[in-house]
């Protein structure tokens, strides 16, 4: 029997670029408080959300994304046709089959990279950066894109107080490649099965056989959902720290899931963090975007001075599943 | 712990939680009507309160504590001796 090659990559991998796309539509809470019957008063309190973003017409999964990823691309100084391999996280984009990705991947002008979409959720871009590190490490690929994008709006019950004025869009993206030192520490992820309904779309064939059928809307329990997200992922976030040997007192920005301001705020308290780390607040502008809260965030920071090249961040992101994944990144 | 001194201790935790003077936290207000916790916050207070007491409040049994007698109840029912 002859022994089959194998191939192994570089040591370590980074992200070496990050990039966003932001929707054109500026939707403030005035616009979505009549059909909840609510106020931007209460919205603002429970959330933190002042405005959110949707796209228009013209914006879709695909436009968006490719946005997103020309933006990281460029600032990892790299040429598109080095990409080969594109991930996206995404669960807005409305069709079982093909994938986002090779449509992202060819409207990018990738060299028939491998691309493919994950499914998990609002924690799918820290899965893909997970798959990146090793896919890199491993020799599979030498630089990846991954992003994560969603069109919430075209799935979001207007009319539902639970999830109208949390949910919206938009697209960010970074790419990762090879490194001298290592860019990302250890994965800390898994999943929680048991509270598979906690947030979910309906069975598409019960929605084909309704006589008012409508559009996959999202529906979620907040409460347990808030206690989950912002007790147990407080200490999934304090395993990343503890697999990459960083304490909190070296930490320099927190990045976690825009999912809610008070689940920010909640998490940031049960882990101590000092008031040295500088926490994303992308979501009060920004609305929840599933899985591209937590790039859009990232790219945020680094435009606004607030993560600098060098700097550690704190991914963690986390949602339907129940799934969650969490790793500590160096900013390009 | 008497009935009082779990009232008291969590009092604390509304107070700390949701800003509501601890003098206010008494047996008979209930938390969202009369002292305003909304349901977010009612999660953390429920967090707190099982750590502090050695308790475990479901998920389900939340919704049946409407008002700090409820919650002080259920606390003295499930603490262990």
């Amino acid at each position: 029997m002859s022994a089959l090659n194998v191939e192994t990559g570089p040591a370590h991998a980074a992200i070496l670029g990050v990039g966003a796309y932001r929707p054109s539509r500026l939707v403030p809470n005035a616009d979505v408080v009549d059909a909840i019957d609510s106020s931007d008063e209460w919205i603002q309190q429970r959330s933190g959300i002042r405005t959110r973003r949707f796209a228009d017409e013209s914006e879709t999964v695909i436009s968006m994304a490719v946005g997103a990823s020309r933006g990281a691309v460029e600032s990892a100084g790299i040429d598109m046709r080095q990409i080969d391999c594109v991930i996206v996280a995404t669960v807005s984009h409305l069709l079982q089959t093909p994938s986002a990705a090779t449509a992202i991947a060819h409207e990018l002008g990738t060299d028939q990279a491998a691309a493919f979409d994950i499914s998990a959720a609002c924690a799918g871009f820290c899965h893909g950066v997970a798959l990146a590190n090793d896919m890199v490490r491993g020799g599979s690929a030498r630089y990846a894109l991954v992003i994560g994008v969603e069109k919430l709006s075209d799935i979001t019950d207007p009319t539902d107080r639970g999830t109208a004025f949390i949910f919206a869009d938009g697209a960010g993206a970074v790419v990762i490649g090879p490194s001298e030192t290592p860019g990302i520490g250890p994965v800390v992820w898994g999943s929680d099965g048991e509270h598979y309904d906690h947030i979910r779309t309906p069975d598409l064939s019960d929605l084909v056989a309704s006589d008012q059928p409508h559009m996959p809307y999202l529906s979620m329990k907040g409460s347990e959902v808030f206690r989950w997200a912002s007790f147990a992922m407080a200490k999934v976030a304090q395993q990343a720290l503890d697999r990459a040997g960083i304490t909190v007192d070296q930490l320099n920005c927190f990045v976690p899931h825009q999912a809610n301001n008070r689940i920010t705020d909640t998490m940031a308290r049960a882990m101590k963090l000092p008031p040295t780390v500088r926490i994303a607040r992308d979501i009060i502008d920004a609305g929840n975007t599933s899985a591209a809260s937590v790039p859009m965030a990232l790219h945020r920071m680094i435009e606004e001075g607030d993560a600098r090249s060098g700097d550690t961040a704190l991914l963690i992101a986390f949602g339907a599943g129940l799934s969650y994944a969490a790793q500590v990144v160096v900013v390009p | 712990m008497s009935t009082e001194e779990i009232r008291a201790a969590l009092a604390d935790i509304v107070n700390e939680v949701a800003g509501i003077p601890a003098d206010d936290v008494q047996l008979d207000k209930s938390f969202s009507d009369d002292l305003d916790v909304d349901s977010l916050s009612m999660v953390e207070v429920v967090v707190e309160a099982e750590e502090k007491f050695g308790v475990t409040i479901p998920d389900d049994e939340v919704k049946n504590l409407k008002t700090v007698g409820d919650a002080v109840a259920f606390i003295e029912r499930n603490r262990a001796a």
